[in-house]
């Protein structure tokens, strides 16, 4: 089995690994640096629930090579908000009700901040469609729009 | 499965020297976002991958008096963004603002898109519309210029052949003259894979159409441009009369099978009501 090795800056970290040709960037931050806070789901590209944001844009990390992320920054959940001191979405999340099993939640969040980095007061409309490649199967997703309408009306005053 | 091996060139130059010694084995990634959930189902299963994503060569937007280019390997979500294309061909900007989702669009490519010959590729019937032209490197690096309406050659089969890349597309700005809008009807609003999709671009002289380009996808083995269509209303004033006729002519145009996302029957049906209402928001 032929392994390359490849160097990620995740969370502000660089990591090394030796990865396969077929292993995704989900593969590597999951199974050899641990970053559990990314979701496996569909393994597709489907769910979102492994959103991460790679090199300032939002991606589905099962559907990017761990060989195509080589040299590149990757932020998880964990880079942008702890449980002593979460993001404002992240409160956002806990005290409108957007989270039920959690499962969607990390990939939720991670686009709902690609959205509002871009567009600080967007609209409910605009949530929906950013929110849109992030699949949640508890909350009919409206306490999760109603969480980020939280923050981006906040922004607005 | 785990044998499989990946190569990343730094220039085109390099990648030409990796296909040319690879030929029958490269298989190309660019966003990954329909080779990857391939691999994953085990539906393709390459030896040899080779990265095109960051070639710099392919990943610009770039605009030289009338002519527009874009790179092979720009993203939908900076086709979509782009201020050039958003004033200079707003028809290939609707599309990409509607293809997938904002996860996809950030990785999916425009010439993925349509090297991947889908039938219901969203940025086929635009860049149809905008008779747009191919650019195609083979593994010597000679360049062909195939139109858009060569390209696709039967169902999942184009003028693509072993070791070709997509270097970029290209197309002749809209004209202030031409309407046009692209859409699509997906089994749901968000991330749909298009049950039926259509671009149109009328270009009027006062009321008269001189010119009409309508194109749709996932209504044959192939997107298709739909002439017959096209014929009617050129030379004509567009009125409620027209329109229907050309509802009722477009269903003749096309051959829809019947998949997971639709039955022959409704795609006709909706073709022509797609049809009808996008002409009507063109010439309003």
């Amino acid at each position: 089995m032929k392994t390359y090795p490849v160097k990620i800056k995740v969370n502000g970290k660089w990591k090394e690994a030796a990865v396969t040709a077929r292993d995704t960037l989900l593969d590597v931050l999951r199974k050899k640096w641990l970053a559990y806070e990314v979701k496996n789901g569909c393994s597709e590209g489907d769910c979102g629930a492994c959103t991460v944001n790679l090199n300032g844009k939002t991606v589905n990390a099962c559907l990017v090579l761990a060989l195509q992320a080589n040299g590149k920054e990757v932020t998880t959940l964990k880079g942008i908000g702890t449980e002593q001191n979460p993001h404002p979405i992240q409160k956002a999340f806990v005290e409108k009700g957007g989270i039920q099993c959690g499962f969607c939640s990390p990939g939720m969040i991670m686009s709902s901040k690609a959205l509002l980095d871009k567009n600080p007061v967007a609209s409910r409309s605009e949530i929906r469609e950013g929110l849109s490649g992030n699949l949640c199967r508890c909350t009919g997703y409206h306490k999760i729009v109603d969480a980020v309408e939280h923050v981006a009306k906040n922004n607005q005053s | 499965m785990n044998n499989m091996e990946f190569l990343k060139p730094a220039s085109l130059e390099d990648l030409f020297q990796m296909t040319k010694a690879h030929k029958d084995e490269v298989t190309f990634i660019a966003g990954g976002t329909n080779l990857i959930p391939q691999m994953e189902r085990g539906v393709e299963s390459p030896s040899l991958i080779i990265d095109v994503s960051d070639l710099q060569e392919m990943s610009t937007i770039t605009e030289n008096g009338n002519i527009i280019s874009i790179g092979g390997s720009v993203t939908i979500a900076d086709i979509a963004a782009d201020s050039i294309i958003k004033t200079c061909a707003p028809v290939l900007a609707d599309a990409a603002l509607q293809l997938g989702n904002p996860l996809t669009r950030n990785r999916a490519t425009i010439g993925g898109n349509l090297a991947d010959a889908s039938p219901c590729a969203d940025t086929a019937p635009p860049l149809m519309t905008l008779e747009a032209t191919v650019h195609i490197a083979d593994v010597d690096g000679n360049i062909k210029d195939v139109p858009i309406s060569k390209f696709y050659l039967d169902y999942r089969f184009t003028a693509l052949g072993r070791g070709d890349v997509i270097t970029k597309i290209s197309f002749q700005k809209q004209g202030k003259s031409q309407k046009g809008n692209f859409s699509k009807i997906g089994l749901r609003k968000g991330s749909a894979i298009s049950v039926i999709n259509m671009a149109i671009l009328l270009d009027f002289d006062h009321d008269t159409c001189k010119q009409a380009r309508i194109a749709m996808g996932s209504i044959a083995a192939t997107p298709i441009r739909i002439y017959k269509v096209e014929e009617l209303l050129e030379g004509k004033k567009i009125n409620d009369a027209l329109i229907e006729e050309c509802g009722e002519l477009v269903k003749t145009e096309i051959s829809p099978i019947t998949d997971i996302r639709g039955s022959a029957e409704y795609r006709t049906a909706v073709a022509a009501t797609l049809l009808k209402r996008n002409i009507k928001k063109a010439i309003l």
